[in-house]
């Protein structure tokens, strides 16, 4: 369902051209993120070090790969969102701002993408 | 199209500095520098699957005087993007707009970062992490 006027929606109206969805996005990945991060930064600090063969230990159990992997994966989305939006608020023309949302676009897909893929290789030890 | 262009948030020009954009704009900022921690996170952990020798040059980077200094305002960054998030999740609720409540708030989440901020770096140079 779109909360959009049908006027708002054929004038464009606001810097990102479309809003509701995006709001909503947001605020879900904000509560997730919450018990992700704090879970991410109280798991390394109670290690007994940060050794790499304890991190690594650490990791490939399956339940720290796939919190890590999900921590990733919203934090990635999260950080886009945030970003994109900051763009749209002060990048006005035209030409500049599609491209940083093309750059922003594909940086996140590729750290985000490569993160993924490096806890999968310690969850399956290669 | 509008026969006017309209108006873009924010105009700091004329904006009256008070604590309430104060945060908003520190909201942002850190916002800002955690997406690039993220990058820095991202590094970390293909380092890690990298090997020993990849994660010792990271370890090396993160725990060098630039490095550390990222890391400590990164932390900060965290805690109080993670106080004023969930203040602002509050209000996304409904709660905590009177006058008093934003103000109580607001301190609690700068107080709070610094203080979260102190705490974990002692008990990171406590434990021997540094």
């Amino acid at each position: 369902m779109s909360l959009r006027s049908p006027l708002g929606r054929v004038l464009g109206s606001g810097s990102a051209k479309d809003g509701t969805g995006r709001w909503w996005a947001e605020r879900l990945t904000s509560v997730a993120l919450v018990p992700l991060t704090l879970w991410f930064l109280f798991s390394l600090l109670l290690l007994p070090s940060l050794d790499f063969a304890v991190i690594r230990a650490w990791m490939a159990v399956p339940m720290s790969g796939l919190l890590s992997v999900l921590l990733v994966a919203v934090l990635t989305y999260h950080a886009y969102l945030g970003t994109a939006a900051v763009v749209e608020d002060y990048v006005h023309a035209h030409g500049p701002k599609l491209l940083l949302m093309v750059s922003l676009r594909f940086l996140y897909v590729l750290c985000g993408g490569a993160s993924i893929f490096a806890i999968l290789r310690i969850a399956v030890g290669s | 199209m509008p026969a006017r262009p309209r108006p873009l948030s924010p105009h700091l020009g004329i904006y009256r500095w008070q604590m309430g954009n104060t945060l908003s704009i520190l909201h942002r900022a850190t916002g800002v520098a955690l997406a690039c921690g993220s990058l820095a996170l991202a590094y970390w952990l293909v380092s890690l699957a990298g090997g020993e020798d990849s994660y010792r040059t990271a370890y090396r980077a993160f725990a060098s005087p630039v490095g550390l200094l990222l890391l400590a305002g990164w932390s900060f960054a965290f805690f109080y993007h993670l106080f004023n998030g969930i203040r602002h999740l509050f209000w996304d609720a409904g709660w905590g707009f009177e006058r008093r409540q934003r103000h109580a708030s607001g301190w609690f989440a700068v107080i709070g970062a610094a203080v979260a901020t102190a705490a974990l770096w002692t008990l990171l140079w406590h434990g021997g992490r540094l």
